[in-house]
C-alpha cells in the first residue's frame, strides 16, 4: 500500500491537495515548494510535469508550463530534482501530466523512477481507460503506483462504476465541464452532481477539483467529498521573489 | 493487411482516442453514431446533392498535356481547386455540418491554420444558419488577413489562439478547450484526418469522394479505373487520404504522399513529419509527430500554412509504417518553382500545398505511358502574396 492509499484508508475528511507545475516559477523551486506546502498543512501534492500542448488546462497552468519548459524542465530533470524527496517530504505525492511525455520517457522506466524517488501515483488526463487497462495497468501496479481517473458532470453512471473498479486511491471529481482555472460556483447544478455521485456509494473516495480557489469553494467541496484539490489559484499566487511567504499566505486561509 | 480503422479505433499501432475525460462524452457520442448517420440514405442523398449543386462536384480529372510531355507520363490533375471556396476542405465541412445537425448541435467550432478550413467551415455554417467560432493562431491571423476577413464576412467569430507558438497546433488546442467548456450544444469540425477516433475515419470518408470520382473518371479516360501512381501533399493529410482512399486496397497503385521539407529536412525549419518525427500522441491520437526527446511538440516550418503541422493523421502513420505508402518531402523552393511551372505549362495557379505534390514529378522516373494522378487540392489565389515576393512579380 502506498502513502496515498494509507491516507485514504483512514477515511479522512477536509483533505487539501495542492497542484503546482514542476520548475515554476524557477527551475529548481520544485522541492522547496513541496517542503513548504507540507509545513503549511497540505495533505498531499500533485506535481505537474509540463507539456507543450496541455489541452485540459486553462491559461494559468498553460503559462506556468511554458515558463517551466523554457527554463529547461523535462521529466529527467524532474526525477533528478526529486531524488532526495523522501528525505524531506512525508506526505503522498502524485505526478500529473500528459501521456506523450510519459510515453517518450518509456512507461516502464517512468513507473520505475516514480517508485525509486517515492512518488505514489499519477494523474494522466489524456490516458484513456481502455489503454490503461490493456497496456499499462500491470506496470503501474508492479511499481505500486495509483492511477487517478477523472469524472465530470457528463460521465455516465456506467462509466463511473467502471472507473470505481479500476481505482485504488481516489477518484478526481472535476467540478464542472471546464478546463482548469475556471471558477466554481457551487450552485444547484454542481451540488446536484456532487450529490448524485455521493448517492452512488462508490468504494473509492472522491476529491473535488477544478475551480476551487478560496476557503468558500474549498469548504463547499468538502461537504461532498474527502477534500478538494487546488491548482490554478495556487500557481497564480506564487511569487518568485518571495516564494516561501507567498505559499504561507496562500495556505493560511485554509489551514490557519 | 487492414489499412482501415478497426473496432477499437486503431490503424495498426496508431489512432485511438487519447482525450481527457471532459471530452469523452462528446467523442463517444460521435463514435457511437457517426457511421449510422453517414450510412443513412437520406443523409447520403443530402450530402451528394450539396456536393453536386453547391460545391460543384464532380471535380474534373484533367489530363495535363504539356506537363505530361515534359515528364513522359500521363499526368492527370484531380481539380479540387475548382470546388466552391477553392479547395478540398469543403467536402469535409459539408459532411460534418449535416452530421452536426443530425446530432442536434447548435454551435460549430473549428481550428484553422491558413484559414482554408476556417473559411470552409464558416461557409457551411452560413449555408445552414448555425453559429460558428473559428480558432486561429495569432501569428496566422496576421499572415492570412484576407481569409480572416472572409470568415468574418460569412458571419463567423474568429478567436485568436494566443497560447504556445500561436499557430495551427495551438488553435487546435484552443478549439479542444472550447469543446471541453461547451460539451452539450457544440460540434467540433476538425479539418483534417487527425484528432481522436472517429475523426480520422469520419473525415477520410467525407474526403473519399475524391478517389471515388477519380476511379470513374480514369475508367472513362483510360479504360482502367486504376492509375500507376497517385500523389498528394500531406500536412495532417486530408486531401491525401481522400485521394488514396479507394485505391488503398488496390496494391498495384503506388501511393505517394508529399510532406513539406520547409527549408530542408535537416535545416531545423521543416515539417517533414515521417522523417523527423517519432511515434507519440498529439491532439488525441497516437501517430507520428515531431517532438523533442522529452515529448514536447516541436514547431514545424513550411512556406505553405496548410502543411505546417507537426503531425500526420494516424492512418497515414499506418500507411507509412507498413510501407503501403511512400512518404517523401519537397522543400519550400522546390514547391514554389513547381507552382510557377504548373502555372506556365497549364494555366493553373496551384495552392503552394498542392505545388509540393507537383514538384515531386521532378524526382520520379518514368518508362513512358504510366498514368499518374495528382490531387490538386487547392487554388493559389490565397498564396499570391508569397508567389509575388518569391518571384518579384
Amino acid at each position: 500500500m502506498n502513502r496515498l492509499q494509507k491516507l485514504f484508508e483512514k477515511k479522512p475528511t477536509g483533505l487539501l491537495s495542492i497542484y503546482y507545475t514542476a520548475g515554476y516559477p524557477k527551475l529548481n523551486d520544485t522541492l522547496t515548494i513541496a517542503e513548504t506546502l507540507e509545513k503549511c498543512g497540505a495533505d498531499f501534492l500533485e506535481i505537474g510535469f509540463p507539456y507543450s500542448d496541455p489541452v485540459a488546462d486553462g491559461p494559468v497552468i498553460q503559462a506556468s508550463s511554458k515558463q517551466a519548459l523554457d527554463s529547461g524542465m523535462t521529466l529527467s530533470v524532474l526525477f533528478d530534482q526529486l531524488k532526495d524527496l523522501r528525505k524531506q517530504v512525508k506526505i503522498p505525492i502524485l505526478l500529473m501530466g500528459y501521456v506523450n511525455v510519459m510515453l517518450q520517457y518509456g512507461v516502464e522506466s517512468f513507473c520505475e523512477k516514480c517508485k525509486e524517488v517515492g512518488v505514489d501515483g499519477c494523474i494522466i488526463p489524456d490516458l484513456p481507460m481502455y489503454e490503461y487497462e490493456e497496456m499499462y495497468r500491470s506496470t503501474f501496479e508492479k511499481y505500486g503506483l495509483s492511477n487517478i481517473f477523472l469524472v465530470t458532470p457528463q460521465t455516465s453512471e456506467e462509466r463511473i462504476r467502471k472507473i470505481d473498479g479500476l481505482s485504488n486511491a481516489f477518484i478526481y471529481l472535476v467540478s464542472s465541464s471546464a478546463t482548469t482555472g475556471s471558477n466554481l460556483s457551487v450552485s444547484g447544478s454542481a451540488s446536484a452532481y456532487f450529490e448524485r455521485i455521493s448517492k452512488m456509494n462508490l468504494q473509492t473516495p472522491v476529491m473535488i477539483g477544478f475551480g476551487i480557489s478560496d476557503k468558500a469553494t474549498y469548504q463547499a467541496a468538502c461537504n461532498f467529498a474527502s477534500g478538494a484539490i487546488i491548482g490554478s489559484a495556487f500557481v497564480k499566487a506564487l511569487d518568485q521573489n518571495n516564494l516561501d511567504q507567498s505559499i504561507q499566505n496562500f495556505m493560511v486561509q485554509f489551514k490557519g | 493487411m487492414n489499412y482501415f480503422v478497426d473496432e477499437r479505433g486503431y490503424y495498426g499501432d496508431f489512432g485511438g482516442a487519447y482525450i481527457p475525460e471532459m471530452l469523452y462524452p462528446n467523442v463517444e457520442e460521435l463514435r457511437q453514431k457517426y457511421q449510422a448517420i453517414i450510412d443513412d440514405e437520406h443523409f447520403q442523398a443530402e450530402f451528394k446533392a450539396l456536393l453536386k449543386d453547391y460545391v460543384g462536384r464532380p471535380s474534373p480529372l484533367y489530363l495535363a498535356k504539356r506537363l505530361s510531355e515534359k515528364y513522359g507520363a500521363n499526368i492527370f490533375l484531380k481539380r479540387e481547386d475548382l470546388n466552391h471556396t477553392g479547395a478540398h476542405k469543403i467536402n469535409n465541412t459539408i459532411g460534418q455540418i449535416l452530421l452536426a445537425e443530425k446530432l442536434g448541435k447548435k454551435r460549430i467550432i473549428a481550428e484553422t491554420g491558413a484559414g482554408q478550413h476556417g473559411v470552409a467551415t464558416a461557409t457551411v455554417c452560413a449555408l445552414r444558419g448555425l453559429e460558428c467560432v473559428v480558432y486561429m493562431g495569432e501569428v496566422d491571423i496576421k499572415r492570412q488577413a484576407p481569409n480572416v476577413a472572409r470568415m468574418k464576412m460569412l458571419g463567423a467569430t474568429v478567436v485568436a489562439a494566443t497560447s504556445g507558438s500561436k499557430t495551427l497546433k495551438d488553435a487546435t488546442n484552443e478549439a479542444m478547450r472550447d469543446w471541453i467548456n461547451n460539451p452539450v450544444d457544440t460540434h467540433y469540425i476538425i479539418g483534417s484526418v487527425v484528432g481522436p477516433h472517429p475523426y480520422p475515419d469520419m473525415v477520410a470518408q467525407f474526403q473519399s469522394i475524391i478517389s471515388f470520382e477519380t476511379k470513374k473518371q480514369l475508367k472513362e479516360q483510360t479504360g482502367s479505373e486504376l492509375a500507376d501512381y497517385v500523389l498528394a501533399c500531406v500536412g495532417g493529410g486530408s486531401n491525401a487520404m481522400g485521394m488514396f482512399y479507394h485505391f488503398i486496397n488496390d496494391e498495384s497503385v503506388k501511393l505517394v504522399a508529399i510532406e513539406a521539407a520547409g527549408k530542408g529536412v535537416s535545416s531545423g525549419f521543416s515539417a517533414a513529419t515521417t522523417t523527423l518525427g517519432k511515434e507519440g500522441v498529439l491532439h488525441g491520437s497516437r501517430s507520428i509527430l515531431m517532438q523533442t526527446d522529452d515529448g514536447q511538440v516541436v514547431e514545424p516550418h513550411s512556406v505553405s500554412a496548410g502543411l505546417d503541422y507537426p503531425g500526420i493523421g494516424p492512418q497515414h502513420a499506418h500507411l507509412f509504417k507498413t510501407g503501403r505508402g511512400l512518404y517523401a518531402s519537397i522543400t519550400d523552393d522546390e514547391a514554389l518553382l513547381a507552382g510557377r511551372l504548373l502555372t506556365q505549362y497549364e494555366g493553373i495557379i496551384p495552392a503552394i500545398e498542392s505545388a509540393h505534390a507537383i514538384a515531386y514529378l521532378e524526382k520520379m522516373t518514368f518508362k513512358g505511358g504510366e498514368n499518374v494522378v495528382i490531387c490538386l487540392s487547392g487554388r493559389g489565389d490565397k498564396d499570391m502574396e508569397t508567389y509575388m515576393k518569391y518571384f518579384n512579380l
